[in-house]
């Protein structure tokens, strides 16, 4: 049976899927149809799903969302988060469709391959099917972790297209790989469902950054998926930043399999849309692997920001850390629901996680929900939340220096949230992380 | 420079301070001194303006002016500076950072240009040299893992930085060894001037050894028992605070 807020998203399979990337594939056509099947059934998550309790889309189901029609919208200006010359790749996608004219690819190399997975569905369709949908299971694989992911299968019934990023053996790519999504709708709200594949194979190594932006003020509705899978030795520098117009739904999906001494090292800055969800699921399958989740967000109004993590350590000696900073202000609701889970070979597991949120107003709310399973006994894992104003006697301080208090406080909230972006690898785009941040304190 | 005329203030509606009088001239040093809990440093933050101290009666007037109606940074743009007994650590903003803004927020309140930040590194640099601070205390985050006597040290550093009219220093000697006190005279003497007036908060006569008062008061059970010369002070650390205990009680 389907439910009513997922029935329009069922029709639009039906008009779609003679356009959607990879058509004419048998097993892509049987995994949509595996995803869409599951998407029917499930419907669009309500609080009544335990991991959905804290956020609610009942205001996306008011919406009417229609399809992209592939038209072309006209880009003046680039939003880049990088300097001129920073980057060689840099791959646009406008409604989830691929911009070859906007976008910039180094000619490729033995070894590298970087381009829209539509491209790769053509070229190399058997590459691609090694990997789709096998990291993140959308269709079958019942009571594989972490269950039921509806909007995930949505997103394998529908999906557009995405980075497509495969590097062999020990190759490594110096310069961070810039993949820019751009949704545009003016009156008639748009859906799309844009999907990303980056395989790492042993020892190669490279840095995506995601940007997702507006054009038009319309609203939207960005239902993104990404599977990673980093083999042995593999390191990945994924950033994200998602700056979305206030009104849009934004919902991203990642999973990444982590392999032996490999490393996953991820932060998003999230700071637009009216929701948005991000939900990482990390499998540590290889002795030494070891990941960075990590996250700051800046919200108010009425904005809601979810921030979903899953850290499973399969096997021993794997690590995780996680650092989540948040600053509220106005109505604005965040959530945070962190799940650390220890199978019962992986024994020194090593697992911390915090969530540090800040409440400038009475009003802001955030909902935490740290869960640890462990199932080893010889185990190192932690979780921390604080949630809380100003601090005062650091505001005292300031000002009691003369700094008058708009100001004094500006400059506490720009300290909190700058802690979390001094990890940051790429030294190119800490500026624009750094600017995102006054910028969103300049318009208090 | 300033008045303090029957002071009266409660803190969560317990009377702390009963009826303070306290007068300073420009160019002097006034000692108040007391045992624990005898409202010492109630007197430092009702002069700075934190928030929980509530005035029941009196005034406090600084160059003629109502203190106590002004904002906290409106006093410290006016020239009034606490030393903090137990300076505020505020991690992820720069010493270099705080100080430049503490400046450049009083200059602007004055209506003075604000210093770029080469010339406001060339002050500092200069400042620090003469306090003998490390350079890479500016680099480092407010106070975040400063030993005691460095933190004091930076609160000298903005104290020569800021150029108070009026600084008050609360317990500025607690925990500190005698090197790190010394530092921290050395820095208060280096500010003495006609037109500046100090108001030294200590627990002990030892501090004042090296800052050597006009006048020293003893603050005990929220009223001043007594006052006197800079003698006095020796004669308390001969005697301690046992009889004003008693006079206070």
């Amino acid at each position: 049976m389907t439910t009513a807020g997922a029935q329009p998203f069922v029709e639009q399979y039906g008009a779609l899927k003679g356009a959607l990337p990879g058509v004419g594939l048998p097993w892509l056509a049987e995994l949509r149809e595996a995803g869409l099947a599951r998407f029917a059934s499930l419907g669009l998550p309500t609080p009544r799903d335990e991991s959905w309790k804290y956020t609610n889309l009942r205001p996306l189901e008011k919406v009417a969302f229609g399809t992209p029609n592939g038209e072309a919208v006209s880009i003046d200006r680039l939003p880049s988060l990088l300097p001129a010359g920073a980057s060689e790749n840099r791959l646009v996608f406008v409604n989830g469709h691929y911009r070859a004219d906007l976008s910039t690819l180094k000619s490729l190399r033995e070894g590298v391959e970087i381009g829209s997975l539509a491209a790769s569905l053509e070229r190399s369709p058997e590459t691609v099917a090694e990997y789709l949908g096998q990291i993140a299971p959308a269709g079958g694989a019942a009571g594989e972790q972490p269950g039921e992911q509806p909007l995930l299968a949505l997103n394998t019934a529908l999906s557009g297209d995405g980075l497509m990023l495969r590097l062999g053996r020990g190759a490594k790519v110096k310069t961070p790989i810039e993949v820019i999504f751009i949704g545009a709708a003016t009156e008639q709200a748009l859906a799309y469902h844009p999907r990303n594949l980056i395989v790492l194979e042993p020892e190669s190594q490279a840095v995506v950054i995601e940007h997702h932006v507006s054009l038009g003020g319309g609203a939207t509705f960005a239902n993104s998926a990404t599977e990673i899978e980093l083999g042995d030795g593999a390191l990945l520098h994924h950033y994200k930043m998602q700056a979305e117009g206030p009104e849009t739904f934004h919902v991203s999906t990642v999973h990444a399999r982590v392999g032996r001494d490999a490393h996953y090292d991820s932060f998003g800055m999230s700071l637009g849309s009216r929701l948005s969800r991000n939900e990482v699921s990390v499998r540590l399958n290889g002795q030494g692997a070891n990941c960075h989740l990590n996250g700051a967000y800046m919200v108010r109004g009425k904005q809601h920001c979810d921030t979903t993590t899953l850290v499973e350590h399969l096997v021993p000696r794997t690590s995780c850390r996680e650092v989540f900073k948040g600053v509220l202000d106005d109505e604005a609701r965040a959530v945070f629901q962190g799940r650390i889970v220890v199978h019962p070979d992986a024994q020194q597991s090593d697992g911390h996680q915090l969530s540090k949120a800040m409440l400038l107003s009475e009003r802001a709310e955030i909902d935490i929900k740290p869960e640890l399973e462990i199932y080893a006994d010889d185990v190192k894992c932690s979780h921390g939340a604080t949630a809380g104003d100003l601090d005062h006697d650091a505001l005292f301080y300031l000002r009691s220096r003369g700094l008058p208090e708009r100001p004094a406080r500006r400059l506490l909230i720009e300290a909190f949230l700058t802690e979390s972006i001094e990890a940051i690898a790429a030294e190119d785009l800490c500026p624009a992380f750094l600017a995102s941040i006054a910028d969103w304190l300049k318009t208090d | 420079m300033l008045e303090i005329k029957n002071l009266h203030v409660t803190v969560e509606d317990k009377e702390i301070l009963k009826g303070i009088d306290l007068t300073i001239m420009p160019g002097e040093i006034h000692a108040v001194m007391g045992p624990n809990g005898s409202g010492k440093s109630t007197l430092a933050y009702i002069m700075t303006g934190r928030e929980g101290y509530e005035v029941t009666e009196g005034e406090v007037l600084y160059q003629g002016r109502d203190l106590l109606a002004m904002a906290p940074e409106e006093r410290a743009a006016e020239g009034v500076f606490l030393a903090f007994q137990y300076p505020v650590e505020i991690p992820g903003v720069p010493n270099t950072t705080f100080l430049k803004e503490a400046v450049n927020a009083q200059r602007r309140h004055r209506g003075e240009d604000e210093l770029d930040a080469m010339q406001f590194l060339k002050v500092v640099r200069q400042k620090v040299k003469e306090l003998g601070i490390a350079d890479e205390m500016l680099k480092r985050a407010v106070n975040v893992g400063f030993s005691g006597g460095e933190k004091k040290r930076n609160e000298m550093l903005q104290m020569a930085l800021l150029e108070p009219r009026l600084a008050v220093l609360d317990e500025t000697d607690s925990g500190l060894d005698i090197d790190a006190l010394k530092a921290v005279a050395d820095g208060v003497n280096a500010l003495r001037a006609p037109d500046r007036s100090m108001l030294v908060i200590t627990h002990y006569q030892r501090l004042l050894d090296y800052i050597v008062p006009d006048k020293v008061h003893v603050l005990a059970g929220g009223r001043i028992v007594r006052s006197g010369g800079k003698d006095l002070a020796r004669e308390l650390e001969r005697t301690g605070y046992a009889e004003f205990a008693t006079v206070a009680a």
